[in-house]
């Protein structure tokens, strides 16, 4: 298991993160915002897993060819982790930008009242 | 060949999709061809290896070689691999049952949706299969990914439900994603079977508690459980029909496997474990009452269906929040029972004529007399939701009911009774509609009305389901002998 480099800092930057995205999904009317938030939250995950990876004095892990042996690594798996999460990130921001692309031609509007307002017509 | 069953069960598809759009190019038919050769060759690998691991115990398929805990694991067991033959014996009927809507797209739309289709076919059958937990996370994605693309090619409504869908979903994927995230911190594996062993050594914590209340909650939202729901009917509502089918039929039944994965073959009995399931226990009820009402509330068939799911996805976290044996039996019967249910009864409505079907019940008038064979599996269904015998709704109920008494939950098993009521009030509103009603358009009741009837690419998935419905309820005892019996967790 990794030891806290940096002490609870980044852990704390992560909780705030999550809760912002958080807040801004359930509370903000404006369905683009409501994407830009989902993006901050999966930000404080990767925040969160990256953190985890962290050990104090480690190297990136990447092999030396000399000397290096008792060198501490950065555990590499939460990183590649990360990396699979990014893409999982991307491909949803792509589809849901895609619908909201879809909503706004057809309501001329991103807002979530009056949006419903008009579905109900 | 056969030493490679288990990574072939979810290469088929997904080679397909890749492949599809290609094809398509060429010829349309070939495409859809190749679409239900896939998940033909998906439906036997997955029985093969269902029957290997049923005869010789739970098979363990490394990829590429490497060794769990550091590599990927596939495992067949009687849970995993009969939720595989579940998913591919639905996306086999239904890629033929989405025959006549990709005939009616453009070439490049077709192609489009049966890729798709098929992603969403691999990321169900991942999950049913792997071993590792953030492999589970990325095939819930895939699958989601898929499902949102598909949900939204039903028009303008159904675009705005599908946004929020993905939201929520990608809350859940979220909370699944950190609460792996502890465990991983806590053990340093993401090997389901390793973290098993490794948790039960972990003294419990406040890092563990978080870990399972993240990944009970977030699996518990992609199962559209009561309070969740909220995106589902517009989605499912206005989609087409195959996606509605397959999608309300396998989805959260998925989703349900996992968390049962989770909670009993991972998770180590305790405090947590135990104060989570109390939880699920009422959101269940809640689930089942309200899914029941609303459903009787609708006066759109398909909303009532969606609603009726919400209160049948309560009966399998009842099971699983009581938890002992007969419970959980219950719970995977009522998977089983209940994917083939309500994939016929949504395949059962899609299948009617465009022109003819209203999607309020009163549009139903006369519907068997247009319909016959649709309708007949539609009733089938329809008892089975309610519970009737010898249907396959009948005997997951009676273990249900069973486990809820065994553990002296006798509220539960007067929810379980109070909402099979509410059930036949539902349906039966809609079988009186279909069979005793005469048909406005047609007065004249002896002359069939002039609508042509469903194609047989429509009928035959429907009729296959509803005797499904009818042989697992039949033969509910040998399917409890021989695969669920086996899937139990050691309690």
């Amino acid at each position: 298991m990794s030891q806290l480099g940096l002490g609870q800092l980044q852990y704390a930057l992560a909780a705030v993160l999550l809760l912002i995205g958080l807040y801004g999904m359930l509370v903000k009317t404006n369905l683009a915002r409501k994407l830009m938030a989902m993006n901050v939250m999966q930000v404080a995950v990767i925040v969160f897993f990256i953190s985890l990876a962290v050990r104090s004095g480690g190297t990136p892990p990447i092999e030396i060819a000399h000397g290096a042996a008792d060198a501490a690594y950065a555990n590499p798996l939460p990183h590649a982790l990360m990396l699979t999460a990014i893409v999982v990130s991307v491909s949803t921001t792509g589809v849901a930008l895609a619908l909201l692309i879809r909503i706004h031609r057809r309501f001329r509007t991103l807002d979530e009242p009056e949006l419903l307002d008009r579905l109900r017509e | 060949m056969t030493q490679h069953l288990p990574i072939l069960i979810v290469l088929c598809p997904l080679a397909a999709a890749l492949v599809v759009p290609l094809v398509a190019r060429v010829s349309a038919r070939a495409a859809r061809a190749l679409t239900m050769l896939a998940t033909l060759s998906s439906l036997v690998c997955a029985v093969a290896a269902l029957r290997v691991a049923l005869r010789e115990g739970d098979w363990h398929y490394h990829l590429g070689g490497w060794a769990p805990p550091w590599g990927i694991e596939y495992v067949v067991d009687p849970l995993g691999g009969g939720m595989a033959v579940i998913v591919a014996l639905l996306a086999t009927l239904v890629s033929l049952y989405a025959g006549p809507h990709v005939r009616g797209l453009s070439s490049l739309r077709g192609a489009a949706f049966d890729s798709l289709f098929l992603l969403l076919t691999t990321g169900l059958l991942g999950i049913a299969l792997t071993g590792d937990l953030f492999n589970l996370y990325v095939f819930l994605e895939v699958s989601s990914l898929a499902a949102y693309a598909l949900l939204a090619s039903g028009g303008e409504r159904a675009v705005v439900a599908t946004f929020r869908y993905a939201l929520i979903g990608t809350i859940a994927a979220s909370f699944y994603l950190l609460g792996l995230g502890y465990l991983y911190a806590l053990t340093g594996t993401l090997n389901m079977a390793d973290l098993a062993i490794q948790l039960e050594a972990v003294p419990p914590g406040s890092a563990m508690t978080v870990g399972i209340v993240l990944l009970v909650v977030g699996l518990a939202i992609k199962m559209a459980v009561f309070p969740l729901h909220g995106w589902m009917p517009d989605a499912y509502t206005y989609a087409p029909p195959p996606v509605t089918m397959f999608i309300a039929a396998v989805m959260s039944k998925v989703s349900a496997y996992a968390l049962i994965r989770v909670l009993f073959f991972v998770l180590p009995a305790g405090d947590a474990v135990e104060t989570a399931r109390a939880v699920l226990s009422w959101v269940a009820v809640g689930g089942v009452l309200a899914g029941s009402i609303l459903a009787l509330a609708q006066t759109d068939v398909r909303r009532m269906l969606v609603y009726s799911s919400v209160g049948q996805m309560g009966y399998i976290v009842l099971g699983l929040s009581i938890g002992n044996a007969a419970a959980l039996t219950g719970a995977l019967l009522h998977v089983v029972g209940h994917a083939a249910a309500k994939g016929c009864l949504f395949g059962a409505i899609g299948s009617l004529p465009r022109q003819t079907v209203q999607a309020e019940i009163g549009g139903l008038a006369g519907a068997a007399r247009r319909a016959p064979l649709a309708m007949a599996a539609f009733t089938i269904a329809a008892l089975s939701l309610v519970g009737l015998p010898p249907t396959a709704g009948f005997f997951s109920k009676w273990y249900l009911l069973r486990g809820a008494l065994d553990a002296d939950a006798w509220l539960f098993a007067v929810v379980l009774l109070v909402s099979s009521l509410l059930g036949a009030v539902y349906f039966f509103r809609v079988l009186e509609q279909v069979y005793f009603v005469p048909d406005p358009s047609a007065p004249d009741t002896d002359v069939p009305s002039p609508a042509s009837p469903p194609s047989w690419r429509m009928v035959v998935p429907v009729l296959t389901l509803g005797a499904a419905v009818l042989l697992i309820g039949l033969f509910n005892g040998v399917l409890v002998s021989s695969v669920i019996q086996h899937a139990l967790p050691e309690l």
